[in-house]
């Protein structure tokens, strides 16, 4: 899933109050769009369901509760899994650490990506033009064969598949707050800064990194979902985390055999995947939206 | 003239990015510590084994003359002997699934673009209506959806389930000619056309949209032309420019997504065959096919390039 990239070209205002102000406003405006609702509801739904999950599931993960691959029953209500162990407990069992992974490889993936993206916005030619050219090869790879080759290394170990989901993140979140910093520093208050005699990474951290939340905000549900779909396909593909570990990707691999005679141990899984991708998209496709209109309307002012 | 060095500049700057991905990729595979024999020999391997095997696959060597006995070979179209099975020459063994991946992606192409494009051009007439907001619904959350979800999503639906209408797997006979077996392949094309389809329609409904507002798009309407002929022959055209990078790009987004769609439809294409590969850890074959797929995405993105220059008068003079 490759995404187009953004221009982000956005005026923003002062910092302080209107700041804090405009940050409130979009969310407001956001949240007054029917999809950023739904995208809401999922996502505390599948969010509640890998947190409390674990304390509803009726059986443990690994206990064998009837016959393999068997349709629902009162003992195991969404039936049995390719081995006899009950769908619903591992289902529910099965969400933190994708979800986990997920969150990691996106925190590594923004943090990288905004500091290089802001040091490339704010620094003289010549080393924009490094940082974003070195970008354009590590986007010279399609994310899951980076991925795949960093596994193939490595083994399927969490940390370094998290690392490297993220390290795929790093190029497009780079251009996204490259484009946001450019905006900022043109301003007055970071001119301010600079006649102070403040170093150039304290500008970055307490002028530049404030002023550029809004556009990375909304860029941020789309690397959570993309962080969703390549974490649970490595599973999908037998690279992630290894049985028996009750993980959502995992399962539809395992259970796939099955799919005529038990298709709820592939569907549910599959469900709560796709509710997770959608509605981080929908969130961040609201704010988008949000932002465009903020903006038409500052304008107008 | 300003055309041809801009041009040419990509052109130089693809084949910088394709040496550089050939470094990483021989380093990450070969160069680091104990990782190529390791890999091969797995963790209960004795120091001895493992040094045996380094000397045996002159990984003692200094690492640049490593590369560079490599990248001469890859160049000569010598892309090493597979580690496992008979020892047959890399080329030889991936030469099938290539061709077979190639004709998946060119499926996909061939249904793809011309359904998204058509998509997209009627949202972007009915902007607005509840068809237009159906679709653009549809496609931010198709395009939220990995694309072993969409495969298995309609396996359930066409295959096994719903309907039982085509072949849950696509493992075309070797020996008879694809054309012949095409009903193997309608799922594993049907699911790449859907992972890609949200991006080209959104595109395409963008720029007719903006195309739709243009001055001679005005003037086509004011001289009295049929409504059919202002988009076909006067709008679609000029949008489908600003369309065609963006296309490209996801069909090179199809060298990485063929992987997991392969997989889930056991087609013997380069994806299955790159996730066999790391099963055996077979590392000639993982080199050679992360090195192809990369190369092909490059490619790919430089042709995106290359027509986005071509296309935009502003870029082509130099002018902006």
């Amino acid at each position: 899933m490759s995404l187009p990239s953004d221009t982000v070209r956005r005026d923003l205002p002062a910092p302080g109050r209107r700041r804090h102000r405009e940050g409130v406003d979009l969310l407001k405006a956001a949240l007054s769009l029917t999809r950023t609702r739904i995208g809401i509801a999922f996502i505390v739904f599948v969010v509640g369901v890998a947190v409390f999950g674990p304390y509803l599931a009726p059986h443990s993960t690994t206990q064998f509760v009837g016959a393999p691959l068997r349709g629902p029953t009162s003992a195991a209500r969404l039936g049995t899994d390719f081995l006899g162990r009950d769908v619903l407990s591992r289902v529910l069992h099965g969400g933190r650490s994708t979800l986990i992974l997920a969150l990691l490889a996106t925190a590594i993936g923004e943090v990288v990506g905004i500091f290089f993206g802001t040091l490339a916005g704010y620094s003289r030619r010549r080393v924009d033009e490094t940082v974003m050219r070195t970008f354009d090869v590590v986007l010279a790879f399609p994310a899951i064969i980076f991925v795949l080759l960093v596994v193939a290394m490595s083994g399927p170990n969490p940390w370094y598949i998290a690392v490297a989901v993220g390290l795929t993140h790093v190029p497009a979140v780079a251009r996204v707050s490259r484009g946001a910093t450019l905006q900022v520093v043109k301003r007055d208050y970071v001119k301010a800064a600079e006649a102070l005699g403040m170093s150039r990474l304290a500008i970055m951290r307490a002028e530049i990194l404030p002023n550029i939340t809004t556009p990375m905000l909304a860029d941020l549900g789309i690397r959570f979902a993309y962080s969703v779909s390549i974490i649970a396909a490595l599973s999908f593909l037998g690279f992630g985390l290894q049985p028996p570990a009750a993980d959502w990707g995992l399962m539809i691999n395992e259970n796939r055999i099955g799919i005529v005679t038990q298709p709820w141990a592939v569907l549910t899984p599959i469900f709560l995947i796709a509710i997770a991708t959608v509605g981080a998209n929908l969130i961040a496709d609201g704010l988008t939206r949000a932002t465009i209109g903020l903006d038409r309307s500052m304008k107008a002012d | 003239m300003i055309l041809t060095r801009t041009i040419a500049l990509r052109l130089v700057l693809g084949v910088v990015t394709l040496f550089v991905v050939s470094v990483l990729i021989f380093v990450a595979t070969q160069a680091l510590p104990g990782n190529a024999a390791r890999a091969i020999l797995g963790n209960t391997a004795t120091p001895q084994k493992v040094a045996e095997l380094e000397s045996q696959l002159g990984l003692n060597r200094p690492v640049e003359s490593q590369y560079l006995a490599w990248i001469s070979h890859v160049l000569s179209g010598n892309l090493g002997h597979s580690f496992v099975g008979m020892n047959q020459p890399v080329t030889q063994v991936i030469g099938q699934p290539l061709f077979n991946s190639f004709v998946l992606v060119l499926l996909t192409a061939l249904v793809s673009v011309p359904i998204s494009i058509g998509v997209g051009v009627y949202a972007a007439v009915k902007r607005d209506s509840l068809a237009d907001r159906v679709i653009t619904g549809g496609t931010v959350a198709l395009a939220a959806l990995p694309e072993f979800v969409i495969g298995i999503l309609l396996i359930v639906l066409l295959a096994t389930q719903v309907f039982h209408l085509l072949p849950p797997v696509a493992r075309p006979q070797a020996g008879v000619p694809f054309y012949r077996q095409l009903r193997e392949l309608v799922l594993p094309v049907l699911t790449l056309t859907l992972a890609v389809f949200p991006y080209i329609s959104r595109m395409m409904r963008a720029s007719t949209i903006e195309i739709l507002e243009s001055d001679y798009v005005a003037m086509a309407r004011l001289k009295g032309l049929r409504e059919q002929v202002v988009i076909w022959r006067h709008a679609v055209p000029n949008a489908i420019a600003p369309a065609v990078q963006g296309t490209a790009m996801q069909l090179a987004w199809l060298a990485g997504g063929i992987v997991a769609v392969e997989y889930l439809f056991a087609y013997p294409g380069i994806g299955s065959q790159l996730l066999g590969a790391i099963t055996e850890r077979d590392i000639p074959q993982i080199q050679a096919i992360t090195l192809i797929l990369a190369a092909v995405y490059v490619l790919l993105n430089l042709t995106a390039d290359v027509i986005t220059i071509l296309v935009n008068p502003l870029l082509r003079t130099g002018l902006r």
